[in-house]
């Protein structure tokens, strides 16, 4: 059975021209970037081209774009290397981070930090008025995401920077979910970082980056050879940098085509998901276009999730990575929803691949197993 | 993009991709895409598998449990989370010291001054002059504080395996964390971590016919190793390294060590007589010297000082030939390389060294061209050189007056 794939904001299947891109140097253009041979400057050629592309997706010059091996490190090393060489004070995260920001914001108090969550409310839009009154104390760094990779939903990412650098903080932003999505400006943001990802818009996974300001005195993560201006030591993943700028080529030209598709077919799934009797999570709110994000009361997520699997359609209970967990999902808990209702949540998400004919597919299997897991839940009851 | 390739002999900076192994990857860049820690579809279930085979393929290269092989992105972040994760859990319960060797790659070297910067102490301990590390020395070198040992088994620069048995031996005796940078040894030595007394192991997929941005940390589970996190996040890794997998490239890196483990002692055989044959080659020139222990080393690695040369213009005269001057990692500097410098030569002969790194792609045409090349560049050098007729005159430069300018 082939399966249809609404799981894009896990990862998603990477474009044929970013292939196309990759594979000379996976092969042939085979050379060490730090070396001095024409094997080497070919790499480093590559390498530099990529950059540029990357900056250009998020309005950010070249030289502001550190290379990283995933979204993941690039959070880890803003956090961290931000932090660290300031004096122990208070880090702000907003409550609906990915983990990859809340946790080393919270490994950081072993250090003598302070971790503190930002409050969202129901419609998971940031609480300004809690930043403002934690801003009241001493703040080092404010790290919110720009799009929620649950709810989708998008923050006023100007309006944190502003009232955090007005109180002398720094300001780091978890992109990984808006790119390709919404358009994304690092200078127009006035955030000081951001961490972008390859493998959430079409590129391959292995290759992530820190878009940074210069003027930022930052940690290293990894030391060694010196790779990355000594930002970011280890030999450079030449070829997942290489498909990396690709895809935000092609992210940034297909951008509109992509909000227009995706928002089509997510409109069109919401509307048939409200008479299955689903409540949408922060519906209301403005979400990157491609997201959806609902649960049916009474019915358990995971097994809707298995469920669903087993019709062929990929659909998630909650992000990726904490799929191994049976915690409800620590977003909806950050928004005030009940637990109950949270444990029912399935996430879809909608790649340019989706057709309007799978949605009704999926509209009509989703009914289907709906009626069965609610006749077993009324006879067990 | 137009100027020809050179003969590839720099096979220590890095390797091609071998075809068996881009031929594995390709499925899961394109098909198979799946998120390994999606749980909840068969995209996500396939990559996971295809991980999970490619741990037991590494595992099985250096005879480990699949359980003990944690995946980075490099060798760089294995060396950083083997080094900073072990000193940070133990250092409360062992001390904060820290035991390394003066020739160690810059992941190692770089890690270590940075845990020294937040409160830890080091030792850098001088090799011998052949690059080995001398038992009794780094026995004594050991302090009652000591919580962990690094050092690398095979060296980057000049190729020269270290007694890691015995000095993994000396650290059990003494309670210390052993720690052992591998990446320059899969395919090249045999390793077996079930009998070798080594509690960390780094290894990197590029440099042994994988894909970049791709290592493992082997992590002992018995008597058991804990480290601390570096990277923190979705808990991948049974928390020891979040991140999503980049499972093209583990897929890369398993087949990669599948290879070396079936062929390493085939390959091995072929690549140290094109060696042998390259050094004999090359010393039939005048004033060359070998850097490093010779029996004690890799059948790939050839670093040779031309004396009476100067540095840059050899680079710029081999130009056919790709090779390194010092690793790869620091050759973006003019400073000699730190690692000949450890084994005392003079700044002049580091300087004029050249590491030849043969590997699975080297013909017996290119170890011929490349001797032929040596000999009439360095002849046309040397002529150029007034400290090479002084020499040929019988004067002893070390005991020239040089005047000041």
């Amino acid at each position: 059975m082939a399966h249809i794939f609404f799981d894009h904001n896990s990862t998603t299947a990477l474009k044929p021209e970013v292939l196309e891109s990759m594979l000379p140097f996976l092969v042939e253009q085979h050379g060490n970037a730090t070396s001095r041979h024409a094997y080497g400057r070919t790499a480093r050629a590559a390498i530099e081209h990529a950059r540029e592309q990357v900056a250009d997706a998020v309005n950010a010059h070249p030289s502001q774009v550190i290379f990283t091996a995933s979204g993941t490190e690039a959070n880890n090393f803003a956090v961290h290397g931000i932090t660290s060489n300031l004096c122990h004070g208070q880090i702000l995260t907003s409550a609906v981070e990915h983990p990859c920001v809340s946790r080393p914001a919270l490994a950081m108090q072993s250090r003598g930090w302070r971790a503190i969550d930002i409050a969202v409310n129901i419609d998971c839009k940031l609480d300004m008025h809690h930043l403002h009154n934690l801003l009241l104390t001493p703040t080092n760094l404010v790290s919110v995401m720009l799009a929620n990779n649950e709810t989708g939903v998008i923050q006023d990412l100007a309006a944190v920077a502003d009232l955090a650098i007005q109180h002398k903080a720094f300001v780091h932003t978890d992109a990984v979910q808006g790119l390709g999505k919404i358009p994304v400006d690092f200078a127009g943001l006035n955030v000081h970082a951001m961490t972008v990802s390859s493998h959430k818009i079409g590129g391959p996974l292995g290759a992530g980056a820190l878009i940074l300001d210069k003027r930022l005195d930052i940690q290293p993560l990894l030391y060694g050879g010196g790779q990355e201006r000594g930002l970011r030591s280890g030999t450079e993943n030449l070829a997942a940098i290489v498909g990396f700028g690709v895809a935000c080529e092609l992210a940034i030209k297909n951008l509109n085509a992509f909000a227009a598709h995706t928002q089509s077919l997510r409109d069109f799934c919401e509307a048939g998901l409200l008479k299955l009797g689903a409540h949408l999570f922060a519906n209301h709110a403005n979400r990157i276009p491609n997201t959806s994000f609902f649960a049916f009361p009474n019915i358990d997520g995971e097994t809707l999730v298995m469920a669903l699997d087993r019709k062929g359609f990929a659909v998630a209970s909650g992000s990726a990575c904490s799929s191994d967990t049976k915690e409800p999902s620590h977003v909806l808990l950050a928004m005030g929803i009940d637990a109950d209702l949270a444990r029912g949540a399935v996430r879809v998400s909608f790649g340019l691949s989706n057709t309007m004919e799978q949605i009704q597919q999926f509209l009509a299997a989703l009914g289907n197993e709906l009626a069965r897991l609610r006749n077993l839940t009324a006879m067990s009851a | 993009m137009s100027e020809r390739q050179p003969i590839y002999l720099d096979y220590s900076a890095t390797t091609p991709v071998d075809p068996r192994v881009a031929e594995k990857m390709i499925p899961f860049i394109t098909e198979h895409f799946g998120n390994p820690a999606s749980r909840s579809h068969p995209f996500g279930w396939t990559a996971e598998k295809a991980v999970e085979i490619a741990r037991e393929e590494v595992a099985k290269l250096v005879g480990a449990d699949p359980r003990e092989i944690v995946w980075t992105s490099g060798a760089t972040e294995s060396n950083n989370l083997a080094i900073k994760g072990a000193a940070n859990f133990y250092a409360a319960t062992k001390g904060k010291h820290i035991l390394t060797i003066a020739t160690e790659h810059k992941a190692v070297i770089d890690t270590v001054r940075e845990l020294e910067r937040v409160g830890f102490t080091a030792t850098y301990l001088q090799p011998e002059p052949n690059g080995l590390v001398d038992l009794a020395k780094f026995k004594a070198a050991i302090q009652p504080d000591t919580v962990l040992a690094s050092v690398m088994l095979v060296n980057n620069e000049i190729g020269v395996i270290q007694d890691i048995e015995a000095l993994g031996n000396i650290c059990r005796e003494n309670n210390v964390v052993f720690h052992v940078d591998a990446a320059q040894a899969t395919g090249k030595v045999a390793i077996n971590l079930e009998k070798l007394p080594v509690d960390l192991m780094s290894f990197s997929a590029h440099k042994t016919y994988g894909p970049k941005g791709v290592g493992a940390l082997y992590v002992r589970r018995k008597p058991r190793i804990r480290i601390e996190a570096q990277m923190h996040g979705g808990g991948h890794e049974r928390g020891m390294r979040s991140g999503t997998l980049a499972t093209h490239q583990i897929v890369g890196m398993g087949e990669a060590f599948r290879i070396a483990r079936e062929e390493m002692e085939f390959e091995n055989a072929r690549i140290r007589k094109l060696r042998d044959k390259l050094l004999h080659g090359l010393q039939t020139i005048e004033e060359t010297y070998v850097n490093g222990d010779l029996e004690h080393r890799i059948p790939h690695n050839l670093n040779i000082s031309f004396n009476y040369v100067e540095g840059e213009s050899l680079i710029m005269a081999v130009k056919d030939i790709a090779v390194s001057s010092g690793s790869a990692c620091t050759s973006a500097s003019l400073e000699p390389s730190y690692v000949l410098r450890a084994l005392g030569r003079n700044d002049e002969l580091a300087h004029s060294s050249i590491r030849f790194s043969i590997g699975r792609f080297t013909t017996e045409a290119d170890v011929d061209y490349t001797i032929e090349l040596m000999k009439s560049k360095i002849g046309k050098l040397r002529e150029l050189s007034p400290l090479w007729e002084m020499f040929k005159d019988g004067i002893d430069l070390s005991k020239v007056q040089w005047a000041a300018h």
